[in-house]
């Protein structure tokens, strides 16, 4: 194991002041189900771009500064905390997993996601949710516009405000808002609340220790109106 | 005097105007019943300088032939060299561009596969992802990763031997595009994340990054993930070669592909096709002048695509600079795209064999661009996979046949000075002499 990596109370404290972004991604990268190495932390972060992408063991990785672009891309299992913010696309194409950001996102956060959870303690920069495929996020501030473009499934919570746009050319992914909403994009509509979207919505609102009410928020999803190419519509757009 | 004593007049034929030809009126016509314009799948279909504008020069007393039958003229070669732990090595120069699951059939993909592992050369996924049909039949695969990022997961991305960034193509530099709803099966829409039959829209930009640097970052992620190993191509469309290969460079490709508005696309305006890009011989010299200028030529591999047909356009293509060439048209042709046999189908669908591109409706009688189940089972990927694989062999020989005549020992010797052109706009934009002068149009004065 590289000098870089000091095991303290079962903890295994990577220095990235003292190796490079490589060896981390390489040392995570290279643990499996049955690792019992399970418990990471990353020291000096300072910005680094890439940080814990690619990572499929079910292992728990702090990162004790801000992060720069992608962290903990295309994750797959980890579960993933922030202690700092994130630059753009923070958990891009993650497929399970959890990504934590005790901070604020920048752009693109949870970029076409697949699946896990990104919970976002302070704000979200613009497109949070961009083409999002099947992932939960949890937003505790507000999203800056063109939020949940082209998102196609998934659940995007914000506990407040939306940027202008939101929603625009949406697919099948449930927005809720508890704050103001600038804009709707295309094609985004206020839906009503069913029961099935408040079980969604509690649930994600108790995963992400919010302790906000289902009933403070409004849904909105597609209507559905822009799903097959009509020239009457090429005004939408 | 009456008419019966009029002496003989000659009559003109009609005559039709060279603005308003009559495909062109026909077009008005049709966009002013419908109110939408034309979508179509292919490449430009207009006339335009092309590879056919320049010949080689044989060699004679200032320089010797290689014998065509005896001495040996090499093919292969290795493609991302830069950075990658594991570049690719193939054994034609000749390479199958990316085309997706969703425009064309499984087995069509089962083919393109197949062909290009016979031919010891790689094939390339599209928007859609990765099928375990064409990971399967292909020895060497580069998988695509589009704005959309349908289909990508972390698993396929780990199984590709080469990853490339699409910033744009050919047919439609500075477009997205669009699956129509008739085309998204089950599994289509399975794959995609989306309801069946509603237009799946793939984004003319990527959700994550905008700009060279970002790109930069881009390519430093997906090296992350994937150990360094996987060489990283960027593929643009042909517009402003120099500065977008140089960018491409300078953000860390291993490979830059570069496609020519010859290029085809699954399903575009024909307005955008006919009418955005620039002709694959002008973009060339450019592209290689910016890796020559960063002194990357041959340390990043150059491919070019957009109208490659024959073992010349191979031939040309790499003496005005390319390691390699991507054939995506001729490809589909090999594999029996609109092939003669189908032509009462063809007339049923209002076209003819040669001229059928309305690919995006998912009704092509030859089985190649249409997820119908019974379509599909028309083509059998072995037998398809084979032609594509003969195919292949063809061009490799003509591309030696005319190298061994230039006295170049591989195909990577070839080089501008073998030469020259047809046409002033030819000699021009390839920056090649016109035949029988030592004038290239824009130097020289």
């Amino acid at each position: 194991m590289s000098t870089a990596v000091q095991v303290m109370d079962d903890v295994n404290v990577f220095d990235l002041a003292a190796a490079t972004l490589r060896e981390l991604n390489g040392a995570l990268q290279n643990l499996d189900a049955t690792t019992n190495q399970t418990a990471w932390t990353i020291l000096n972060p300072r910005g680094a771009h890439a940080l814990a992408v690619g990572v499929t063991a079910p292992v728990n990785i702090t990162i004790d500064g801000h992060a720069g672009y992608y962290c903990a891309g295309m994750n797959d299992g980890a579960t993933v905390v922030i202690n700092g913010n994130a630059a753009t696309g923070v958990a891009e194409n993650m497929m399970s997993g959890s990504v934590h950001v005790r901070g604020d996102a920048s752009q693109s956060a949870g970029a076409t996601a697949h699946g896990g959870l990104l919970i976002i303690d302070g704000n979200a920069s613009a497109r949070c949710g961009i083409s999002m495929k099947g992932v939960d996020i949890v937003v505790k501030g507000s999203v800056g516009h063109m939020s949940a473009f082209m998102a196609q499934s998934g659940n995007l919570v914000i506990c407040g405000n939306a940027g202008e746009a939101l929603g625009d050319s949406l697919y099948e992914a449930r927005l809720f808002v508890k704050g103001k909403v600038a804009s709707l994009g295309a094609d985004c509509e206020v839906k009503e609340m069913t029961d099935e979207d408040r079980d969604i919505l509690a649930a994600l609102l108790i995963k992400a220790g919010c302790t906000e009410s289902p009933d403070e928020f409004t849904r909105y999803g597609s209507a559905r109106k822009l799903y097959n190419f009509h020239v009457d519509n090429a005004g939408e757009y | 005097m009456t008419e019966d004593h009029l002496p003989h007049i000659p009559q003109t034929p009609p005559r039709f105007s060279a603005t308003f030809d009559p495909h062109t009126a026909a077009e008005i016509r049709r966009a002013a019943a419908t109110g939408i314009y034309d979508i179509r799948g292919g490449g430009t279909k207009r006339k335009l300088p092309h590879f056919d504008d320049l010949l080689f020069l044989g060699a004679s007393v200032s320089r010797y032939p290689l014998e065509g039958y005896r001495e040996k003229c090499g093919t292969e070669v290795t493609l991302g060299t830069r950075f990658a732990k594991k570049p690719i090595h193939l054994k034609i120069p000749i390479t199958i561009a990316g085309m997706s699951f969703g425009s064309l059939s499984a087995n069509a993909k089962e083919a393109l596969g197949r062909g290009a592992t016979i031919a010891g050369t790689s094939t390339t996924t599209g928007d859609g992802g990765m099928t375990p049909e064409e990971r399967g039949q292909s020895r060497t695969l580069v998988y695509q990763y589009l704005p959309s990022r349908y289909g990508m997961n972390l698993t396929d991305l780990r199984k590709a031997d080469a990853i490339e960034v699409v910033v744009g193509q050919g047919a439609k530099p500075g477009g997205g595009g669009m699956l129509l709803g008739q085309k998204i099966s089950d599994r289509v829409a399975h794959m995609r994340n989306l309801p069946k039959g509603i237009d799946q829209r793939s984004a003319c930009r990527h959700p994550d990054w905008t700009g060279p640097d970002d790109l930069e970052i881009k390519i430093l992620e997906l090296r992350e993930l994937t150990n360094w190993e996987k060489p990283i191509y960027v593929k643009v469309g042909a517009s402003r070669p120099y500065y977008d290969i140089a960018l491409a460079v300078k953000a860390g490709a291993d490979v830059v592909v570069l496609d020519g508005m010859q290029g085809g696309t699954a399903a575009t305006q024909e307005v955008f096709i006919e009418h955005a890009g620039i002709p694959i011989i002008s973009a060339i010299r450019p592209a290689v002048q910016a890796l020559q200028d960063l002194g990357m030529h041959r340390k990043v591999q150059l491919i070019v695509s957009g109208g490659v047909r024959t073992g010349a356009d191979v031939a040309k293509a790499m003496a005005l600079g390319a390691d390699a060439v991507a054939i995506g048209t001729a490809a589909l042709i090999a594999l029996g795209d609109n092939d003669p046999h189908w032509e009462d189908e063809y007339r049923k669908l209002g076209t003819t064999a040669g001229a059928y591109d309305d690919w995006h409706e998912g009704r092509d009688p030859a089985g190649i661009t249409t997820q119908d189940e019974v379509l599909a089972a028309r083509l059998d990927p072995v037998k398809a996979g084979r032609r594509l694989a003969n195919y292949l062999s063809v061009l490799t020989l003509e591309a030696q046949t005319l190298a061994r005549a230039c006295g170049k020992s591989h195909l990577h010797n070839m080089e501008p000075e073998d030469l020259v052109a047809l046409t002033i706009e030819a000699a021009a934009m390839a920056q090649v002499p016109l035949a029988g002068t030592n004038w290239i149009p824009g130097r020289n004065f």
